[in-house]
């Protein structure tokens, strides 16, 4: 089976701090990860290809930087690493990202494409089924079991809030990860040395032209814009209170009472 | 010219989910700011009678889809018919509830239709100026908002999350017509086949419709703090709820969890007991109505977002309060 797995880096978000005298974001030193929905979706590419032989196949849209993840999936047994990266693709919004990473896969043969469910800088979930959608292929999102049959179809859990259903769809598909999908694996010692001795394969806009839109990529060609963003404004602080036990209970029935909670 | 709000209100199981009906009441303001009118739509089989009840909750018009191919979500056909649906009517706005049936459907649609979707907003208005949708949505984990435009495709499209939008009170005095609209779809159209759809009834509460909740962080010591909480809880006539340390501690299940990826709640009153006020953590019940936090840490995050902070040990004030409601409501029962 070849088995494709779309990753994105980004910032490790329970390391990002707020600056209190500007209120701004400190990313300096903030550590870069394998978005960890995405990095459920390498291990569970790694136990299909385990199970069935085949390839899999690391593509990641990102600045020169993000050779770092695509290493790191290399290192886990990854066999081949793809960068997607221009200035062409930059401040893509979600139609953006899925036209350029679809115009990526395009050049590559595939029975099976997993994503993550949703990356924790942007939560947003729209790329892969985006991605689904431009390749024209089915999709399942919230997958928390992949398996496989024999007549070669895959076999999907996908996960409801208050259910789950079994699908079974026809490759080639695209499956969009949650992180309970999979445990995914350390790298080993000889993965890491070998994921410095392998190529990453980088393509640039020139690469990929013809299987794309131009005016459909980039800050230019994404529908939405971001028109502000901010640091979010607080609820006011109310009153604090350092009392004996007593006390302070005696103030919270009061309030509870005054306010008719309770 | 693109023309009205369109709120696909979800169905599971020919059920009305609330998101919908919060998701009205947020279109009727948005409305009457554009002018315009607020269009129910349900996609499902055999869901008239129960589309109808949307009109008591806002909408000035109902539409449903109805189709055996319709009646458990799959993507494909849903696409299918919201894509048509689309092409026929030219809405100006659509929006769905961020679950996981509206996230997996709207960003399939608004590619097939090629315009933008903001996920999981969490505020929506309209400019005074240029009349567009102002989507604003949490990033970074809830560290930073953004407010996103979609100027040049229509439809403006949207996930909301749930709990964070106000249905508005049932008026059942307002009723109207469902009007159908007709897409064709088939078996062919179900490119998954469903071998088995299994509802988990393992969550016996929802905490997002609690009117009480008591929610416990690390500070609560243990699984057993839990039990401290419940027993509070009772006396309240709320739940328990808590952050995402003791969920991950499996002090407690995940279907308990406030926050960022967890639930977001409103609640009349949330008690913080041992929560140190994460960002992520806050993210998901700053709109609560009255907030009272408890916490050993005078400088404790959760403070600047509670009406009363209570600098003290949980462990200790929490059994007090839990005695004080019982002979309060033993009183109120004489």
């Amino acid at each position: 089976m070849k088995i494709v797995v779309c990753i994105k880096q980004v910032p490790d978000t329970t390391e990002v701090k707020l600056d209190p005298k500007t209120n701004t974001l400190i990313r300096d030193g903030v550590p870069s990860i394998i978005n960890p929905d995405d990095k459920a979706g390498i291990e569970a590419a790694l136990t299909l290809k385990e199970q069935l032989g085949g390839t899999v196949t690391v593509v990641c849209m990102g600045p020169p930087q993000a050779d770092v993840a695509l290493r790191e999936a290399l290192a886990m047994g990854c066999d081949d690493a793809i960068l997607m990266s221009d200035r062409a693709f930059g401040g893509s919004d979600t139609y953006a990202t899925a036209h350029v990473i679809a115009a990526g896969l395009k050049t590559l043969d595939y029975d099976l494409i997993i994503t993550g469910r949703q990356a924790i800088d942007g939560d947003t979930a729209q790329v892969g089924p985006q991605i689904a959608e431009q390749l024209g292929i089915p999709q399942v999102s919230y997958a928390a079991e992949v398996k496989t049959t024999e007549d070669g179809a895959v076999v999907v859990k996908r996960q409801f809030e208050d259910r789950y259903q079994l699908l079974k769809v026809k490759t080639p598909c695209l499956v969009t990860a949650l992180s309970e999908l999979a445990q995914p694996r350390y790298m080993t010692v000889s993965g890491i040395v070998n994921a410095y001795n392998k190529e990453v394969k980088v393509l640039t806009f020139e690469d990929v032209k013809n299987n794309l839109n131009p005016d459909f990529i980039g800050l230019k060609g994404s529908p939405t814009n971001v028109k502000q963003s901010f640091t979010k404004q607080v609820k006011g602080a109310g009153t604090v209170i350092n009392v004996s036990a007593d006390e302070a209970v005696k103030t919270i029935m009061d309030k509870l009472i005054e306010k008719h909670i309770i | 010219m693109s023309k009205d709000i369109y709120v696909i209100a979800e169905q599971r199981d020919g059920v009305l989910a609330k998101v919908g009906k919060e998701l009205i009441g947020e279109a009727t303001k948005l409305a009457a700011d554009l002018g315009e009118k607020v269009v129910a739509v349900v996609l499902g089989s055999e869901i008239k009678e129960e589309a109808a009840k949307l009109y008591a909750y806002g909408a000035d018009e109902v539409v449903v889809i109805d189709n055996p191919v319709l009646k458990s979500y799959t993507t494909e056909p849903y696409a299918k018919a919201l894509t048509e649906l689309i092409a026929k009517c030219e809405p100006n706005i659509v929006l769905f509830g961020a679950t996981s049936i509206g996230r997996d459907l709207a960003p399939r649609v608004a590619g097939r239709v090629h315009t933008g979707l903001t996920a999981d907003c969490t505020g929506l208005a309209i400019d005074e100026e240029t009349k567009l949708l102002l989507m604003t949505r949490p990033a970074f984990g809830g560290n930073i908002m953004a407010t996103i435009v979609c100027k040049d495709y229509r439809p403006q499209m949207a996930t909301v999350r749930p709990g964070v939008m106000k249905a508005l009170e049932k008026d059942a005095s307002k009723t109207g017509e469902v009007k159908v609209l007709d897409v064709a779809l088939s078996a062919a159209d179900m490119n998954v086949e469903i071998l088995e759809e299994v509802k988990e009834t393992k969550k016996a509460v929802d905490i997002t419709e609690a009117k009480i909740l008591v929610s416990g962080g690390r500070g609560i010591g243990s699984a057993k703090g839990f039990d401290m909480l419940r027993e509070c809880a009772a006396e309240l006539g709320g739940e328990v709820a808590s952050s995402r340390s003791c969920v991950d501690a499996g002090w407690i299940e995940s279907d308990r969890q406030v926050g960022q990826t967890g639930k977001t709640v409103r609640p009349e009153l949330y008690i913080a007991c041992g929560i140190s006020g994460a960002i992520q953590h806050v993210a998901g019940m700053e709109n609560s109505e009255f907030v009272v936090s408890i916490n050993k840490n005078d400088t404790a995050a959760i403070f600047s977002v509670s009406d009363l902070g209570v600098v003290g040990d949980v462990n200790v004030i929490i059994p007090k309060l839990t005695e004080a409601l019982k002979k309060y409501n033993e009183e109120k029962n004489n």
